[in-house]
């Protein structure tokens, strides 16, 4: 027996799958420039702030990083509801995926920032910086490029898990895949079209990133 | 005597069981040069490293002015960049050009313009002789130039005291006359300067005193001619006759 491929039911759906992708989209890239604009005080404070501050930040991400992200959707979807809070499944999940992606960005800038050279903390304070000056000028700029590639690709993680916040009926690509997948019953076709869709999402943002590594790093230093 | 610019009142620090210094006094006037010498591990570096605050000592008072520091104070000589140091590894900032590493203290700490700034820099880095690298960053000069960046980023702040914690021994042996020569032009104009160092010659050519330090103490602080010619002490003899 030989099986027949026909995409036809989902061409008709397409316009449905696009939007599904915008939302993917969209979602993910809110989710990383929250996550970062989250984790970067955070992971300052982590590393310089108080220790009640510092034991909070602690175990907020073993939390996150030792527990399913499926679950941890739920948590957020219900325990919102519960606290009277109504928000569209999509705002739950942009809820719910930065809370996640915050947590491991958090442990990515920390590397960095402990990975910059002390001596370049100690000559902006034999220079009069404060230390606010001496994190934003100095050493989240330095810190920010030894970590770019591993925070590209965990950026590229929290594109691809965002498939799990499927499972409180958001509009994302893989909530409209499954709806395409159970009125057409093409469940096969319907995934490899998304599998290919996810895939070419990831090789976007790759060249974005890579762009946006050039423009940060790249454009103002000679060879 | 003017009150001292520097002055160290019964300083001692720590660290763990490691007694790094011992109750050190010292003075240092105005345009003085003093050259601060020992074996590894004596508490030369220690010594400057507590003056700007990037080491806490435990016990006795640092004075700039005759004031205490107090590294907490929005003026204090630190935070004000009025005590400028260079460092063995240079810590330039590799993300920086040439300039902007000479430009961001001042314009940031200070409130220069950044014309100002900026112009003021281009002088001093022609006085250590690389004004025409100051487009570059860091990590395309060489050792020796990069260390006169250093300098001449200190000197952008216009200290009044300029620290050194060996600035020539992370050098290759062809590039630290150049930087020593920026020293001497640098010591000749009147700088306050504390200089660690193991370049005896340097030591002999600028200094008003040189310190011997071992152990934390400082055990004997002599003129360069008496220094070398007719040390008193001891463990000053053992050590000028390793090195010398």
């Amino acid at each position: 027996m030989t099986y027949e491929f026909y995409f036809g039911d989902i061409w008709k759906a397409r316009w449905l799958l696009l939007d599904g992708t915008l939302t993917t989209l969209r979602l993910s890239a809110l989710c990383m420039v929250l996550s970062l604009a989250l984790a970067v005080p955070a992971a300052v404070a982590r590393i310089a702030g108080p220790g009640w501050l510092r034991g909070t930040i602690y175990a907020y991400v073993e939390y996150v990083r030792n527990t399913p992200f499926l679950v941890q959707i739920f948590l957020v979807y219900f325990g919102l509801g519960m606290a009277g809070i109504r928000l569209n499944p999509n705002g739950a999940a942009l809820i719910a995926m930065t809370a996640n992606g915050a947590a491991y960005t958090i442990e990515i800038v920390r590397a960095g920032i402990v990975g910059v050279d002390r001596g370049q903390w100690e000559a902006g304070r034999v220079l009069g910086l404060s230390p606010v000056q001496i994190y934003s000028s100095i050493v989240l700029p330095q810190a920010l490029k030894i970590i770019y590639w591993p925070l590209a690709s965990q950026f590229i993680l929290i594109m691809l898990a965002s498939s799990a916040v499927s499972v409180i009926a958001t509009t994302e690509l893989s909530s409209i895949t499954y709806d395409i997948s159970t009125q057409t019953f093409r469940a096969f076709e319907a995934y490899l079209v998304t599998t290919g869709i996810y895939f070419a999402l990831s090789v976007a943002f790759s060249a974005v990133f890579s762009l946006i590594f050039w423009a940060l790093f790249m454009r103002r230093r000679p060879a | 005597m003017d009150t001292p610019v520097l002055e160290m009142r019964q300083v001692a620090k720590r660290f763990g069981a490691f007694q790094a210094l011992a109750n050190v006094d010292l003075k240092v006037g105005r345009g003085e040069r003093v050259i601060v010498c020992g074996p590894s591990g004596s508490g030369k570096s220690t010594l400057i490293r507590c003056i700007v605050g990037l080491e806490q000592h435990e016990h006795g008072t640092i004075l700039f002015d005759g004031a205490p520091i107090d590294l907490r104070s929005r003026t204090s000589p630190i935070r004000s960049g009025q005590i400028g140091m260079v460092f063995q590894q240079f810590n330039l900032f590799p993300h920086l050009t040439v300039l902007q590493n000479c430009t961001i203290a001042p314009i940031k700490v200070r409130g220069s313009t950044r014309a100002e700034a900026e112009r003021k820099a281009r002088d001093l880095l022609a006085r250590v002789g690389i004004e025409d690298q100051a487009d570059k960053f860091p990590g395309q000069l060489s050792g020796g130039q990069q260390q006169r960046v250093a300098i001449a980023r200190a000197l952008c702040m216009q200290p009044r005291a300029l620290l050194f914690d060996e600035p020539t021994s992370a050098l290759d042996p062809e590039m630290v006359q150049e930087v020593l020569n920026v020293m001497v032009s640098l010591a000749r104009d009147g700088m306050t300067m504390i200089c660690v160092t193991h370049e005896m010659g340097f030591a002999r050519e600028v200094a008003d005193r040189i310190v011997f330090m071992d152990r934390g103490e400082i055990v004997e602080v002599a003129p360069p001619a008496a220094f070398f010619a007719a040390p008193k002490n001891e463990r000053t003899r053992a050590f000028l006759s390793r090195i010398l």
